[in-house]
């Protein structure tokens, strides 16, 4: 789960952790008033998104009037903003962040990850900041300097010394990045982060160190144990469908084709797309019904596909396991009744109770392909949806 | 022989006497696995299904003798758990659970390396050495005594895989699904390992999937060590960048660990490489000459 730009920065503020003072707001009139109260005679405007890329895109301005802060807020409230982030529609700006300015000298890179090679969260430092850091790591890679914390002791200050002083940080300065770094590992392990990045990180022209943006991404996994930061989420940043999926326990990624996926398993949901393509069609989506699939989330499933306008006929593919293919059989009659499915449907069911299943199926009287075999269910779906693409 | 797990291996079930725990004991019991007992603190001396409950691991070792455990605690209280079983001389924990959190993992793996210690999981099937021992989830009809090792990070595909090969009769010698997370217990070179060095694994299939750099560490290992065939499928070929695909660690970050690098990197290290799931069994066929 990703938070928002202030989101991340009400959490560095709780680290002690250097930002500017800034406001939230909803409106135009929110925005000039922040501006007014914070203080000051120039301030940036920042447009909320889970992107990077807003100031390429114009999210981000350095505004020193009300007028400016009107017309900024104006233009982006209620429009989807694209970066080189997002996908071609963007993603929806309900909040602008007002802050005050500040003067840079310089500008540096600062993140941490969970780095899935060395089983470690890594710190990575750069004094290229500022620029997209894929780049810097692509094609100058030992411009990045790196800090692995031991989980048994945590972060330790020589580490940040080092990386201070390999940045070449004055004495001030490398003072207040170890602190920083301190800070920030006791932050992303106390609230369960998956990611973290300040970049920049600025030098002002006073030759302080400021976290001029942040950016957080949480552990999914660990929200139960994170009830301030689950409230936080912003759905309207998810693609509908699959922050609706996800209130049913379904898996759902929205992709561009024509063919509905309905599979167990977030394998062989993903091997089941892969063969949609090898035989010449498309996959309208991924969806894991999971293991413990239910008639109701069977139900809610295709009504998710479905709302997919582009889908031109649904796969389902069952390999039942833990889940038994006849207890799929009556999720799909139900919903196939409920729903009213004007798409070809084709099933394959292997494994718990797949004959069953299969039978129930053809009983049902209801307009469904029975498929013999993974391929078979593939080249049958793919005529469905009206051959090759 | 087999890798992991025997007729003679000894288990008990950790989150014994909760749904999911009560469930795959009974399969288990009825698949022939000596299970021992389990364990749910605060019903210590109680039975269930017939055997015994514990209030502790430590008990359970004690009493029972067991060297291997299966985890089906929720996610909230696994690393207590595979901490607990580790700490009592467990050598075999495997660890169903989905959704454990990626910190706790760091954590239970830096306790866990440089121990003897085997983790399989979390977020996994299980493994099985069918028609003698099955510690997990998976259904244990569609497997048959043989000749494969098959592993995998997903549940559903090594079923696939495992219902091709028994589908030809050449059957598996142990399954083992290392599971979907981004930190496993146990890495791909780990099991390709015991199995290079296992007498009853003729061949080796390999089901990996997108995320992570696991597959190209095992395309390294294979090339250097693996004198077995071995026959691989990735899943995800088609999977947009950035987009979590159910696994947690199945995510495209980065520009990095897709499908066609995976693909790349086997057949470079002499792997056969299907881009069908269902092309496995053919493939196997073909490297090993099996009808």
């Amino acid at each position: 789960m990703n938070l928002h730009e202030y989101q991340s920065k009400q959490l560095f503020k709780q680290y002690g952790l250097p930002v500017s003072d800034g406001i939230a707001c909803d409106t135009a009139d929110e925005a000039v008033a922040a501006a007014e109260k914070i203080g000051g005679d120039r301030w940036v405007v920042k447009a909320q998104v889970h992107a990077g890329g807003r100031g390429k895109a114009g999210g981000v301005k350095l505004v020193d009037n009300a007028d400016e802060i009107r017309a900024f807020s104006e233009q982006w409230i209620g429009k989807n903003m694209v970066t080189y982030q997002t996908d071609e529609n963007g993603q929806p700006v309900s909040k602008i962040y007002v802050e005050t300015c500040t003067d840079i000298e310089n500008e540096l890179y600062l993140g941490a990850v969970i780095d899935r090679a060395s089983r470690r969260v890594v710190f990575m430092a750069s004094t290229e900041g500022g620029v997209e850091i894929e780049k810097v790591a692509e094609e100058t890679p030992e411009k990045i300097l790196r800090a692995v914390i031991n989980p048994a002791v945590g972060a330790q200050p020589f580490q940040g010394r080092e990386l201070a002083y390999a940045l070449g940080l004055n004495k001030t300065q490398v003072k207040q990045f170890t602190a920083i770094f301190m800070n920030l590992s006791k932050l992303f392990h106390e609230q369960d982060c998956a990611l973290m990045e300040i970049n920049p990180l600025v030098i002002t022209t006073d030759g302080d160190i400021h976290c001029l943006d942040a950016k957080i991404g949480i552990d999914g996994n660990a929200l139960y144990r994170q009830p301030k930061l689950a409230a936080m989420n912003d759905p309207s940043q998810e693609d509908e469908r699959e922050a609706q999926a996800a209130k049913f326990n379904l898996n759902y990624v929205a992709l561009d084709g024509n063919i509905g996926c309905m599979v167990n398993g977030a394998g062989l949901a993903m091997g089941t797309m892969d063969l949609v393509k090898t035989h010449g069609g498309n996959p309208a989506n991924f969806l894991d019904v999971g293991g413990g699939a239910t008639k109701e989330a069977v139900t809610e499933a295709f009504k998710i596909i479905l709302s997919d306008d582009a889908v031109q006929a649904v796969l389902i593919n069952i390999f039942g396991g833990i889940v038994s293919c006849a207890i799929i059989a009556e999720g799909i009659i139900a919903a196939v009744r409920d729903v009213g499915v004007e798409v070809p449907v084709v099933v394959r069911f292997e494994g718990n109770n797949s004959k069953a299943g299969a039978e129930m199926l053809t009983e049902s009287g209801l307009n469904l392909i029975a498929a013999t075999s993974l391929t078979d269910a593939a080249q049958q779906a793919v005529k469905a949806a009206g051959g090759n693409s | 022989m087999s890798v992991l797990i025997d007729k003679n291996t000894k288990v008990i079930c950790q989150g014994f006497t909760g749904s999911q725990g009560t469930l795959h004991s009974e399969q288990a019991i009825a698949y022939g696995t000596k299970l021992m007992g389990g364990v749910t603190p605060g019903k210590g001396g109680g039975t269930h299904l017939d055997l015994p409950i514990f209030d502790t691991v430590e008990q359970a070792v004690k009493e029972t003798g067991a060297t291997a455990s299966v985890i089906y605690v929720p996610a909230a209280f696994c690393k207590d758990s595979i901490l607990e079983a580790a700490d009592n001389g467990i050598e075999l924990i495997v660890c169903i659970t989905e959704g454990i959190p990626t910190l706790d993992m760091l954590d239970v793996k830096a306790i866990l390396d440089g121990t003897d210690i085997r983790l399989i999981g979390p977020n996994c099937p299980g493994v099985i050495t069918p028609g003698e021992c099955k510690i997990g989830i998976m259904p244990g009809e569609i497997h048959l005594p043989g000749k494969v090792g098959v592993v995998s990070r997903s549940g559903t595909l090594t079923y696939e895989a495992v219902k091709q090969t028994t589908d030809r009769g050449y059957g598996q010698s142990t399954c083992v699904g290392i599971g979907g997370d981004p930190i496993p217990g146990s890495h791909f070179i780990d099991i390709l390992s015991l199995f290079q060095d296992d007498p009853a694994t003729e061949a080796i299939v390999m089901v990996g999937e997108i995320g992570g750099t696991a597959e190209e560490e095992a395309a390294d290992f294979i090339k250097a060590n693996v004198t077995k065939p071995v026959v691989s499928y990735i899943a995800g070929v088609t999977a947009p960048a950035g987009k979590r695909m159910g696994h947690a660690g199945a995510i495209i970050a980065g520009g990095k660990g897709t499908a066609k690098e995976k693909f790349a990197a086997l057949e470079a290290a002499g792997v056969r490489t299907v881009n069908s799931l269902a092309d496995i069994g053919d493939a196997l066929s073909e490297v090993t000459g099996w009808a």
